[in-house]
């Protein structure tokens, strides 16, 4: 099964997130990721989403949203051509044992510690899922407290706008 | 036609666009949050009538009878609360059978929302998996367009049900209101040219067609392109429970309903076709019995106007999204006239060893009862039903030759459906129409007696009283071991009794004499009328194909007892 990312380019309406969410969960697709924020026009918003699944079942997601009036236009992202990104929050335990191995795991995943103190530290961290994966994986064993993911963000590489999509 | 803008109320906005589009009956049921938007229909009554049902459910029934009978955008006003969810069954029986509706809500005002205020519901949360579209309007400004927006929405691509929820304070206050003209459908548009040059091909290289017709076909208005394109081709026709009376029963081609219980030479043509046409169709499994054995020997092209349909239950050889009317245009153009003799006498010995299984006897069974209402009705008589036996009885039996004459829940299945939705389809066609029920069914709605002796509406309500959930029973019968848990009826209503006392004549038959003639007279007076007649019990929808069966498993005869 492969991992598909789509841009959802949405009018900004009421009530257009728990809309979106709601066909996803009635037709029982299961998502991954889902984001959603601000564009460059206050009418509008975009949703990424990501998801696992065959043609079968990217296509039914794509056309489902496609039918949707709030659905301005649907964009796939494919690795390729393609830039995609997740920010991170993870608070690990401090102490003193482990803190410079902590640190040298920081540095070379070029993450940032954005909150310290002698028991905690939160390290932010950003880039593609699996980079995030490999650095999260890297922390456990120093013990994680607690972790908080955005989901994936992701823009098509080039000078193209969904906008100009249809 | 856009005049001087105008400082108006909310609900004169309302009323006004409603106007704008026409619309000129509206079913619903007053209350506090909607207070207002009555006050201004009452102002306008020449020109809305407001039809006030018993109960908001008969009330959306009723608006979903009146749009599937004219293929005309169905209203329906309901309050807040317990009026906004008493429509929820009526809603979601339409948009699973892609009936165009506008539903309007009241609800509380801006300030009290989200605070469990009295009779405040969440209106639009609830309608979201059951609605085309929703609105909740939270600013006046927006109020016209919104209309506007969801009635082109609710009659545009494939039809649905749209809800709008209107705040009280929104209806009271001012805003600027400039008249438009009634929107139109989005345009519409054949399918893609490359997939109607490979569907071409599919068909000519086909020796046994088989089209099988949607509930799109009648929505779609393509019931003679269905026709034409199985007279060029030599096809033959089946269709779902939604696409019935989008071709003529007494077409030699139509094979009838297809399905769990469809006619068995649809049945078998399906699974001896090497060729499907299915146009505005869902491959529903009620449709199809078993997805993975469906159709084996057959190629499948599938031609909807939601795109999100094709590939959607099954995956098929060629599908094109587009206008079914419009696409089977192109198609007749293109495709070469054919004659497929063998598969048109293989078909017709289907047909023949299907007359051979119905055992006819001059008792009252569903078959004499329907072929009683069919000589007794004309071309122009809406066809109601109820859900359960009766209603595939109908399904199976009934003669139609113009579409939008049966009117029935097919994808909900909404028992309690029939009465408000008889009454609706009358209002709209201006035709006599007839409802065949259920015991069962007709008390879950009979409230509904009320708005049609109020209104005299001029419908025929035919009981097929077994004293049972008769549908249920047969499950029962057949994969139960006989354990009738809760279906049997025999409750001490007198259906006679009752009709009178709402108001209504009623009348009793115990023999097929008596029911022609009482039926007959029915049929010409001018008001509503009831007849109860009481069938077996243990009378069967057959054939049937048992769930999880393929189109070969079909049940044709009675089991052994
Ligand atoms: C609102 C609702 N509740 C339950 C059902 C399940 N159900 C389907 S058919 C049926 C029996 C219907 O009985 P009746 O109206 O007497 O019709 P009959 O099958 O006896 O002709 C029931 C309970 C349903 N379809 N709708
Ligand atoms: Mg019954």
């Amino acid at each position: 099964m492969d991992r598909h990312i789509l841009s959802v380019f949405v009018r900004n309406q009421y009530g257009v997130l728990a809309r979106i969410s709601s066909m996803f969960r009635r037709r029982g697709f299961n998502i991954d990721t889902l984001t959603v924020g601000a564009t460059e026009d206050p009418d509008y918003s975009r949703m990424t989403v990501t998801f696992e699944g065959d043609d079968a079942v990217k296509n039914q997601i794509i056309r489902q949203l496609g039918k949707m009036p709030d659905v301005v236009s649907i964009s796939e992202l494919h690795r390729g051509d393609s830039v995609s990104r997740e920010l991170v929050l993870i608070k690990v335990r401090n102490d003193k044992d482990t803190r410079q191995d902590i640190m040298s795991v920081i540095d070379i995943f070029r993450a940032k510690v954005v909150d310290y103190g002698t028991e905690a530290m939160t390290i932010e961290i950003t880039g593609e899922s699996s980079k995030i994966d490999a650095f999260v994986d890297l922390v456990k064993e120093f013990g994680i407290i607690e972790i908080c993911r955005t989901g994936i963000v992701a823009l098509e590489r080039g000078s193209g706008s969904i906008r100009n999509k249809q | 036609m856009c005049g001087e803008v105008m400082k108006l109320s909310g609900s004169e906005i309302l009323i006004r666009t409603l106007i704008e589009q026409n619309v000129d009956v509206v079913f619903g049921y007053p209350g506090g949050q909607v207070i207002n938007i009555y006050d201004t229909l009452y102002q306008h009554q020449d020109e809305i009538k407001h039809i006030l049902t018993a109960h908001e459910q008969g009330a959306a029934h009723a608006a979903d009878g009146y749009a599937r009978s004219t293929g005309k955008v169905g209203v329906v006003i309901a309050t807040s609360g317990p009026g906004a969810t008493n429509l929820v069954t009526g809603i979601a029986t339409a948009y699973l059978d892609s009936v165009p509706l506008v539903a309007i809500t009241g609800n509380v005002s801006l300030p009290l929302i989200g605070r469990d205020s009295f009779q405040e519901v969440d209106i639009t949360g609830i309608t979201m998996p059951v609605t085309k579209h929703n609105y909740f309007v939270n600013k006046g400004e927006v109020l016209a367009d919104t209309v506007r927006e969801a009635f082109k929405l609710a009659m545009s691509g494939r039809p649905g049900p749209v809800l709008i929820d209107i705040p009280k304070d929104i209806q009271t206050s001012l805003y600027d209101y400039e008249p438009q003209p009634a929107v139109t459908a989005d345009e519409k548009t054949a399918g893609d040219g490359d997939d109607i040059s490979a569907a071409v091909e599919l068909i000519n290289n086909a020796k046994k067609p088989y089209i099988y017709c949607g509930g799109g076909v009648i929505s779609g208005d393509a019931s003679e392109e269905a026709v034409e394109l199985a007279e060029k081709i030599d096809a033959v026709l089946g269709c779902s429970f939604m696409g019935l009376s989008a071709v003529s029963t007494d077409n030699p081609r139509f094979l009838g309903m297809q399905g769990m219980h469809g006619h068995y030479a649809s049945s078998m043509a399906q699974h001896n076709a090497d060729l499907i046409i299915a146009i505005g169709a869902r491959f529903s499994d009620r449709a199809t019995g078993n997805k993975a054995k469906y159709a084996p020997k057959a190629k499948i092209i599938h031609i909807d106007i939601d795109n999100a349909e094709i590939d959607k239950n099954i995956s098929v050889d060629c599908g094109i999204c587009g206008d079914v009317k419009l696409t089977l245009q192109k198609i007749i153009d293109s495709v070469d006239a054919k004659n497929n003799p063998e598969w048109i006498e293989k078909v017709s010995a289907f047909s023949a060893q299907e007359k051979e299984q119905l055992k006819l006897t001059s008792d009252m069974t569903p078959y004499n009862l329907i072929d009683v209402i069919n000589k007794t009705v004309d071309a122009d008589t809406v066809i109601a039903t109820d859900v359960g036996q009766h209603q595939m009885w109908a399904a199976q039996y009934c003669k139609f030759s113009k579409p939008r004459k049966f009117v029935s829940s097919g994808g909900l299945g909404t028992m309690g459906f029939g009465l408000g939705a008889a009454i609706g389809a009358q209002i709209g066609s201006g035709k006599k129409s007839v409802l065949i029920t259920g015991d069962g069914s007709f008390g879950m709605c009979l409230n509904e007696l009320a708005t049609a002796a109020s209104y005299n509406v001029p419908v025929v309500i035919v009981i097929f009283n077994n004293g049972v959930l008769g549908m249920v029973r047969q499950w029962q019968t057949l994969f139960f071991d006989k354990h009738y848990s809760n279906t049997v009826l025999d409750r001490k209503t007198d259906f006679v009794k009752l009709a009178e006392a709402f108001g209504i004549k009623g009348y009793r038959c115990t023999e097929m004499a008596e029911f022609e003639k009482t039926m007959k007279s029915a049929f010409e007076d001018n008001g509503p009328v009831l007849i109860e007649c009481f069938i077996d019990k243990d009378e069967m929808v057959l054939p049937m194909l048992p769930p999880g069966g393929s189109m070969d498993d079909i049940i044709v005869e009675r089991l052994g007892d």
